[in-house]
């Protein structure tokens, strides 16, 4: 067959760049969903969960327990804005609104066009860590300096829950399907990734399935960032493995893509 | 090699795609000429819309060469692109952003800066008749002006060769006439066009040449009046019903003819008097004589069972 090779080059910021402008128009209302949901939470646990966990014990410190979950509102809000938007909006732009499909008449590629999409993925990634950041914030439950590296992790992050997305929008045949990996992934990861409790808590061969997936890694580095408390091991690991997640899933995302795309 | 790229926009050479063992496009060979509105036509499934994927390079090619502006487009897409506007069948704009964005984001793929964009953007607003429009959404427009506003925005790279994929399906005849109207003065500004309709009358009145392609095949290429003057002549009596005596005279007299039961067509070429014959004998009030058009050609050339 005769088909063009993979074209990867900076050309994909012009989607990126069509992504962001589209997003001003509704930003309006989105905004409302990271503003509000961490303020759901801390209520909730906060006012409703006092008496029953008084305190929780991690890394050596003793906080409170809203203390404790604060920072995974932050790191979940990371996954699920990527997802999401590489899930379910990518998907209507692909398959609904034929936006790729009015793309591809122009000099970009097909992988452009999906990396620029990751990238916007991210992008949001990044809006909600800091509107959640904020919230929290005003609440006395975020160290700084530190919490705001959680600012470029959250991009990173985005990226690779965004190419994980990107993935599955390249694989399922219709919009509904997305309940799939959500369900089976993304809940699970929600509940059992030290987002709640600390996985130490968790039976061995749970602890180590916890270190297998990829929200465990984002909550720890995200929490030590908002404690003050990170060292730079747990920038490597966590760090580190986003990053090999993300380089594996990005590939096989633009490969997928490609595939779907191209008839 | 490309004989003489700078006469020619596109020259598809044994163009061939496969889907599976499905084949599309079989063996298709074709140029467009600068300056030139070539039409593209064929019934539904025919290979139109796949031969126009391969075209901008969207499509992968199975088999074959296609170059466009004398450059392969397998290696050379992206700078031919830069230099090429695409009208998609489906009304695929961006439904999230108003009129105006979606040609200045549209200019924004194409690396065009935003100060040219802007102004191209107010060009086209007005050669399209949407100037006061720009601030609208895009779902408040009517199927016409959405028509229009995809055109505007295949042109928002001023491309030397547009490609225009069933353009007026769905129009209004006065939208369909306004869009025919542009594209001629398209056409006069040296915009060399291909176009694909199903509309005959169309590409009767737009094409400088054509080819009617059916199952992936190009069956004939011409002029339009020289191919209704070739395959069904200038004159086509009509006759409905058709009375038993009729069909015997139309056999006995060997005419060209095409009988669908309930209806005659009979190409009888220039002949007047073949006419007036069958009129008085046969037909006196159920039959009319009529142009030929390329219509005629076209159902005669691919048939008339339903594609589907």
């Amino acid at each position: 067959m005769n088909r063009p090779a993979w074209a990867l080059t900076w050309r994909c910021l012009r989607v990126w760049r069509r992504d962001w402008l589209v997003n001003r128009q509704s930003w309006k209302v989105g905004f409302l969903v990271p503003l509000l949901e961490p303020i759901f939470y801390v209520a909730a646990f906060g006012v409703g969960f006092r008496l029953l966990i008084p305190e929780v014990h991690y890394e050596g410190l003793t906080v409170s327990y809203v203390k404790f979950m604060a920072p995974s509102l932050v790191a979940t809000s990371i996954m699920y804005n990527a997802f999401f938007e590489n899930t379910y909006s990518s998907f209507v732009r692909m398959y609904y609104q034929k936006t790729y499909d009015a793309i591809m008449a122009t000099p970009l590629s097909i992988e452009e066009v999906i990396l620029g999409e990751i990238l916007w993925g991210a992008t949001k990634s990044v809006m909600a860590a800091i509107i959640v950041l904020a919230v929290l914030s005003v609440a006395g439950l975020i160290h700084y300096p530190s919490a705001l590296a959680v600012i470029p992790l959250a991009f990173l992050g985005g990226l690779a829950f965004g190419s994980a997305g990107m993935v599955f929008t390249g694989i399922v045949k219709n919009i509904d399907t997305f309940n799939l990996p959500i369900f089976l992934f993304l809940t699970p990861m929600f509940l059992f990734s030290g987002t709640f409790f600390p996985t130490d808590t968790l039976p061995h061969w749970a602890q180590m399935a916890a270190q297998a997936v990829p929200l465990t890694h984002l909550v720890h580095l995200t929490r030590g960032l908002c404690f003050g408390i990170a060292g730079w091991r747990d920038v490597a690991v966590a760090v580190g493995y986003l990053l090999v997640f993300t380089a594996l899933c990005l590939p096989l995302a633009l490969a997928a893509m490609r595939r779907r795309l191209t008839r | 090699m490309s004989s003489n790229a700078d006469d020619c926009v596109l020259e598809a050479r044994h163009l061939r795609k496969l889907y599976g063992k499905a084949v599309a496009v079989d063996d298709v060979t074709f140029r467009v000429e600068r300056g030139e509105l070539f039409g593209l036509l064929g019934p539904n499934g025919a290979g139109k819309t796949s031969t126009i994927r391969m075209a901008y390079g969207s499509s992968p090619l199975s088999g074959g060469s296609l170059r466009v502006f004398g450059r392969d487009i397998v290696t050379d897409w992206r700078a031919i692109r830069m230099r090429l506007g695409v009208c998609h069948q489906d009304n695929n704009l961006d439904t999230e952003m108003s009129v105006r964005e979606n040609l200045e984001v549209f200019a924004g793929f194409f690396g065009i800066p935003r100060a040219v964009a802007r102004e191209r953007a107010d060009k086209l607003l007005t050669f399209f008749e949407l100037e006061h429009r720009g601030e609208s959404e895009v779902h408040e427009l009517s199927g016409g002006m959405m028509r229009r506003l995809v055109l505007a925005r295949a042109m928002v790279n001023e491309p030397e060769f547009l490609i225009l994929d069933e353009p007026t399906t769905g129009l209004d005849p006065q939208s369909r006439h306004q869009v025919w109207e542009r594209l001629g003065r398209l056409k006069q500004d040296g915009v060399s066009i291909l176009l694909t309709t199903h509309y005959m009358e169309e590409a009767a009145r737009l094409c400088d040449r054509l080819i009617i392609v059916d199952q992936g095949r190009i069956l004939v290429e011409g002029r339009p009046r020289d191919l209704v003057a070739q395959y069904v002549g200038n004159q086509v009596v009509e006759s409905s019903p058709v009375c038993p005596e009729l069909r015997d005279f139309v056999k006995q007299r060997g005419l060209e003819h095409e009988d669908l039961g309930h209806r005659m067509l009979i190409y009888c070429k220039d002949d007047e008097s073949l006419f007036r014959e069958i009129a008085r004998r046969y037909c006196q009030d159920n039959c009319i004589l009529r142009m030929g058009t390329l219509e005629d050609v076209f159902l005669k050339l691919t048939g008339r069972d339903l594609r589907e």
